[in-house]
């Protein structure tokens, strides 16, 4: 690790000043994935602004048809929180899956979506349920927000304050875990509330997360497995590496889709 | 059986101190004015050194120095070496390449060490090994084995033409050939036994002390033989003469034989240390770990097996590319020959077998001995081929292994071997009876309800453990002798330690043992400690690995305890003034023949001391003794695995649903941890089987260099085990010891391989067989429904 100045802001509006005052700096949450990267001297960055005691980041709320998750919020309280389990127990399942106890206790929501890493589990969660990201500048349609592998529509500065997911009626998410590191080698994300249904997928796509609308089309006439029998995801664009083949990360998709559609319809 | 004798399922003494956190490993000692090593290690496979700039990382704050390859050869440091040798058939020496601790001229794997910071602390070391600049002059590489030998291969090594160290053989290819040629079936196989990267819970670690005063050195070191090491890094390495060099390998957490190894870090923190006149630690880190541990397996082989009218098994060949790495590690030579081809005989009466080994450099991590070293690719190799042959023939595979099994001892096998004692049949048999396998249809059935395809495999394996006696192995090669040392020291209080050569890294010795002892000489368990790993405390010793220290380890402890228990009855006799020859020993008393005279082990321990009822003139007072003890033969432990696999036919993932062990490992000393040595080794296998393999890309660059890409088994990648003993007592060891260490991992791989190629009905998969492999293959051969 490389030295740098830590800093421990109680607001957004201090947070926000430091990150100006040190363009290298970057904001810290649970650390689970900044700091590997920066103990492997892979990022240098000057500063670090520190979350954790920034007021008003943290919790789970039901805010009338939305639940909204505080961006610092950890991955084992949005698991426990009963509010999300009651209303949409499909997200809920989300944060349990990731990692272990240890990066559960750690890592946050914020963070996750923020480092938008093409395998990560929430991302798929934010757009198959066509979430809003609030940041202390705007609020960002998921559909807008997630731009490509590690890559997301936030500015330089712009701190994610809270994720706003709009109640379906039917959600559910399936992941078929990366062998080794236990993220998602692929995962699927389904959801319908009223005309909206969606289908996203992440770890497959070499562009990070994506929308199946092969699958969204087909599921319009009736939001049931059996709707997308037959219809085949192509490989093209699919991720390939040592783990997995374009064609098989293809073919999980489809059989994810039909998993997530089962337990959301049961 | 006492409470805490042999027999007893002991709970491990040595685990309060290590659930505690009380350990003590290498990186928990500390000395005043420690420095801190931080290795600069070559970013390309292959490439020549064509200048090593070290001055703008001198003037970096907290370095102390920067040391390179070429300082290493001017104070005349010598190369690591392998320590055993091998001939090719043309009766020509193996080509042993130098393989300096720091690289002068070449590197020639990624990871290489070319030059060391020494500084105040690690973070100052790794700012400081940023700048050393070094100018690479990049040369093509060679990562695959079944490449290294072409024409167009780069040459690694100068005096090794074809990158081929050696082209050895075993058996009489002729009667092969014609046994060959008249045989009814055939079975051919290629295989590759994949790479595999050891991953002990504790990284390496080195501390050098030099002692100017006395011009001496103390190594502190993550070994599992550190008098092997001593004896390497002075004779060899000459660093310091042997009675100038103390080693002490501490608590050492986990080896799986990636810690025999004399490795170039510890090399060089002892040259450093004298050189900077202060300590110098080096604690590897897991990402440099995958870089510089040696590796395992990787061979490419081609197998095939002769049958007869009858189903009996009449000849066996394999032809195998073992890859050694960029360079000879210490036993590296050993492991595709002698331990691999000796045992291609499994548990079946083959008349004849021949096997060709040829052993390559390529620009890879050097490979070596782990957990079964050369006796899992052998198991590997045969039990693969017997279960295919079995389905081509349409026997069953139990039936046909029968059939084909060896029933009578001792049994000389065409491969060198001598079996002196086993019961196949009864492994086989109580295997099948806990696996259930009458039943193995309805489940079959059952699964094919849930979209699952179910299989079975067996693996009815042989090792060769406690690799002995020394003559044999000398004229094999070894550079050693593979004997053991016991001391065991009664105080005047009646308490014992023992000193032994062997290591414990995760055995439990210090349990085993001391049950031993306690049975013996009838004294508490608790009064009982043992002594391990440290050079100046121990006169000499060989280890750990090979499962030998409970089959030569103990039998050296065995007899020492005779001579205690001789002298002993001496000074008995002195006290109840009667003959040595009238005493009786039992329960730790000493009786007189035919009275109710007796005195207790503790009164004659003290007497020994004291010395007031004998003269000097009559007995030497004192009550220690010593034992180097060298078996008469191998050890040969055996039994049958079964596993049964559930497979996704969605997904491609294979669950194991069931896994039986029934082993005959003779005499065992504590049930339970010679259970827990099984679940381990089983769990590696496992791990080799559906999820493990070092891949490298076409640069050399290790694709799988951490374990967010390199997949080590995990408690929810396997299933609760069901395990078993029989047993045949080896009659090579006082105690009727065979070990136990490696079977696991010897056995697990063919069992997994057997069962999901049973379930697909292909033989068409390799290890490891992941949820995309098996995917990949049933899209190629649709497996049928139950
Ligand atoms: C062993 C291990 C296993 C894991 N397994 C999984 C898994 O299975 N699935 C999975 O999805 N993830 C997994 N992760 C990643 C984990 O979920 C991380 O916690 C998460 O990706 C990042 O969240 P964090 O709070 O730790 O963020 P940090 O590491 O602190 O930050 C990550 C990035 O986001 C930025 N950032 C953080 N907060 C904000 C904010 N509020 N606004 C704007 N930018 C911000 C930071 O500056 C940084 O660039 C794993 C991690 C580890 C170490």
């Amino acid at each position: 690790m490389y030295n740098f100045t830590f800093h421990r802001p109680t607001t957004v509006r201090q947070a926000a000043g430091l990150l100006a005052r040190n363009p290298e700096g970057k904001l810290l949450a649970g650390g689970h994935s900044l700091l590997p990267v920066m103990k492997q001297r892979l990022a240098q960055p000057s500063a670090l602004v520190d979350l954790s005691q920034v007021e008003g980041m943290t919790g789970v709320e039901l805010k009338g048809r939305s639940v909204v998750i505080g961006a610092m919020t950890r991955h084992a309280d949005v698991a426990k929180s009963d509010v999300l389990k009651e209303v949409l127990p499909g997200l809920a399942s989300v944060p349990g899956s990731i990692g272990d106890p240890q990066v559960r206790n750690r890592g946050t929501i914020g963070g996750s979506i923020a480092n938008n890493d093409p395998n990560a589990d929430y991302p798929a969660a934010c757009l198959g349920l066509g979430a809003t990201i609030i940041t202390n500048k705007r609020r960002i349609a998921a559909d807008d927000f997630f731009t490509g592998m590690f890559s997301t529509a936030l500015e330089d500065g712009e701190i994610i304050v809270k994720v706003s997911f709009p109640i379906a009626k039917k959600a559910a998410y399936e992941k078929f875990k990366h062998p080794a590191s236990g993220f998602a080698l692929v995962g699927v994300f389904v959801s319908k509330r009223g005309p909206d249904i969606r289908v996203a997928v992440t770890g497959a796509g070499s562009n990070g997360v994506f929308r199946v609308k092969s699958f969204e089309e087909a599921l319009k006439k009736r939001f049931s497995p059996k709707s997308i029998e037959g219809i085949t995801v192509p490989a093209s664009g699919m991720n390939s590496d040592i783990h997995a083949t374009p064609e098989y990360r293809a073919h999980l998709v489809g059989v994810l889709a039909k998993r997530a559609l089962t337990k959301a319809t049961a | 059986m006492t409470a805490n004798g042999i027999g007893a399922p002991v709970r491990r003494k040595e685990d309060f101190r290590f659930i505690t956190g009380q350990g003590q490993y290498t990186d928990d000692v500390t000395r005043p004015g420690e420095t801190r090593a931080v290795f600069v290690r070559s970013p390309h496979a292959h490439a020549r050194i064509k200048k090593i700039d070290v001055a703008a990382a001198k003037k970096m704050p907290g370095v102390i120095d920067v040391l390179t390859g070429a300082q290493l050869a001017a104070d005349k440091v010598g190369n690591l070496i392998c320590g055993w040798m091998i001939h090719s058939k043309d009766g020509s020496p193996m080509k042993m390449a130098p393989h300096p601790a720091l690289a002068a001229a070449t590197v020639n794997h990624v990871g290489d060490a070319v030059a060391v910071v020494i500084a105040e602390t690690t973070a100052q070391g790794k700012d400081a090994a940023e700048k050393v600049v070094v100018d690479y002059e990049v040369l093509p590489a060679v990562v695959d084995p079944a490449k290294a030998q072409g024409k167009g291969a780069p040459q690694i090594h100068p005096d090794v033409p074809d990158n081929t160290i050696y082209q050895w053989h075993l058996g009489d290819q002729k009667a092969v050939e014609a046994a060959f040629k008249a045989a009814k079936h055939v079975t051919k196989l290629d295989i590759i036994n994949n790479r595999l990267v050891p991953n002990a819970m504790e990284p390496r670690a080195a501390l050098a002390d030099y002692d100017a005063g006395n011009d001496s050195l103390t190594l502190w070191n993550t070994s599992q033989n550190p008098h092997v090491a001593r004896l390497v890094i002075s004779a060899f390495v000459g660093i310091a003469p042997e009675h100038k060099l103390r080693v002490i390998a501490p608590d050492v957490g986990g080896g799986f034989g990636s810690k025999i190894f004399i490795y170039p870090e510890e090399v060089v923190c002892l040259w450093a240390a004298r050189k900077v006149k202060r300590p110098v630690k080096w604690t590897s880190e897991r990402s440099e770990a995958f870089l510089t541990d040696a590796h395992g397996r990787d061979h490419v082989t081609h197998a095939e097996l002769a049958l007869d009218a009858n189903g009996k098994i009449t000849a066996l060949r394999a032809k195998t590319i073992a890859n050694l790495g960029a360079y000879m590690s210490t036993f590296s030579s050993s492991v595709p020959t002698y331990l691999y081809a000796t045992l291609l005989s499994g548990q079946y009466d083959i008349p004849q077998i021949y096997c060709e080994v040829d052993a390559v450099y390529t620009n890879t991590v050097p490979v070596d001995a782990y957990r079964g070293a050369g006796r899992p690719e052998a198991t590997f190799v045969v039990e693969r081929l017997v279960e295919v042959a079995a389905r081509q023939l349409g026997l069953d595979p139990t039936d046909f292994r029968k059939r084909n099994f060896i029933k009578s001892f001792p049994h000389q096998t065409p491969v060198i071997m001598a079996y002196d004692a086993g019961d196949y049949n009864a492994s086989l048999k109580k295997a099948m009876e806990l696996a259930d396998v009458k039943n193995f249809g309805k489940r079959k059935r059952e699964s094919a309800r849930h979209g699952k395809v179910r299989g079975i495999g067996y693996s009815t394996y042989i090792e060769a453990c406690g690799i002995a006696p020394s003559q044999a192995v000398g004229s094999l090669g070894a550079g050693v002798g593979l004997w053991e040392s016991a001391e065991v020291r009664v105080n005047p209080t009646g308490s014992v330690e023992v000193l032994t050569g062997t290591h414990a890294h995760g055995q439990g010795h210090e349990t085993t043992f001391a049950q031993l002892v306690s049975e013996r000489l009838g004294i508490p368990f608790e009064s009982v400690s043992i002594v391990h790993g440290d050079t100046d405390k121990v006169q000499f010793g060989m280890g750990t690995y090979g499962s030998r220290s409970g089959a030569v380890g103990m039998s050296a402890i065995v007899k020492a305890l005779d001579k205690i228990e001789a002298k002993a009855k001496k000074v008995a006799g002195f006290m109840m003034e009667a003959s040595e020859n009238d005493i009786e020993f039992k329960d730790g008393k000493f009786t007189v023949k035919g009275t109710d005279k007796s005195v207790g082990f503790g009164d004659v321990a003290l007497n020994a001391y004291i010395a007031h009822k004998f003269t000097g003139a009559e007995l030497e007072p004192g009550l220690k003794e010593t034992s180097f003890y060298d078996p008469t033969n191998f050890t040969f432990p055996a039994g049958c695995h079964i596993c049964e696999v559930e497979i996704d036919q969605e997904t491609g993932k294979t669950e194991i649903a069931n896994w039986v062990a029934v082993d005959d490992f003779g005499t065992v000393i504590n049930p339970m941890i010679v259970e827990g040595q099984v679940h381990g080794g089983i769990a590696q296998g496992v791990g080799q089987a559906l999820l493990e393999g070092a891949v490298y890309d076409a640069n050399g660059q290790l694709v799988t260099g951490s374990l967010m890409d390199y997949t080590m088994p995990r408690a929810h990648d396997l299933p609760s085990f069901h395990v078993g003993l029989t047993e045949t007592k080896s009659p090579s060891n006082p105690l009727g010891i065979k070990g136990c260490g490696e079977a696991g991992a010897i056995a697990a791989p063919a069992a997994v391989i057997n069962a999901i190629t049973d379930a697909l009905g292909t033989e068409d998969i390799a290890m490891p067989a992941t949820a995309n492999a098996v995917w990949t293959a049933m899209q190629k051969h649709p497996p049928k429904a139950a």
